[in-house]
């Protein structure tokens, strides 16, 4: 296994596991109000404290992920990328607004939006791979 | 563009391997380069010319 192989997969390693940290500690604050410690403003602020930095610890990880890949595979990448937030923003906003009109009888949560987006990025990723691989 | 890239990597009896870990990017991208599918940047197609010992307009040929 070459060096960059070897770096390539200790940081996938390290993104992967900030960014169950950050869902981990998502989870923790999201339900930990209602079911753990019942409501203590307290408890709460450091929760969510706690996930913004595990956040912030994971957008970290993913920047040194993206500078350590070859030229090919950031190309692949930002290909995605670019594809992702193009449609998330457009599709977020169509979405927000079929809420707004009442188009739609359910409420326009921002978890749809961030399913969109993974579920799109892998998507994108799937094709812009078999385009170059 | 296309380039000499695989005839080079013969003559040299390399493999992709052997050649993505000479100029320290995945072999998939080297196959990638060799298929015509991907341009490399100037420094990756520098560090080529320089490991095969040939011009850039050799190794690579730009077609309009």
């Amino acid at each position: 296994m070459t060096f960059i192989m070897t770096t390539q997969k200790q940081q996938t390693i390290k993104l992967a596991v900030w960014t169950w940290s950050w869902v981990a500690t998502l989870a923790i604050a999201t339900f930990g109000p209602r079911f753990i410690w019942d409501d203590h403003q307290l408890l709460t602020v450091l929760a969510i404290l706690t996930n913004l930095a595990n956040g912030v610890m994971m957008i970290i990880a993913n920047r040194k992920y993206f500078n350590i890949m070859d030229e090919l595979q950031r190309k692949i990448h930002l290909e995605s990328l670019a594809i992702t937030l193009g449609l998330a923003v457009v599709v977020g906003l169509s979405f927000s607004l079929l809420d707004q009109t009442n188009l739609i009888t359910f409420d326009a949560e921002i978890g749809f939006l961030v399913g969109f987006i993974g579920i799109t990025y892998l998507i994108t990723l799937f094709i812009n791979r078999s385009r170059y691989l | 563009m296309k380039n000499k890239l695989k005839v080079l990597r013969a003559e040299h009896d390399m493999t992709q391997q052997d050649l993505a870990q000479a100029v320290e990017v995945s072999r998939q991208t080297i196959n990638a380069i060799e298929k015509g599918k991907f341009d490399p940047s100037l420094v990756l197609a520098m560090k080529l010319s320089r490991l095969f010992k040939e011009d850039i307009e050799t190794l690579f040929i730009y077609e309009d």
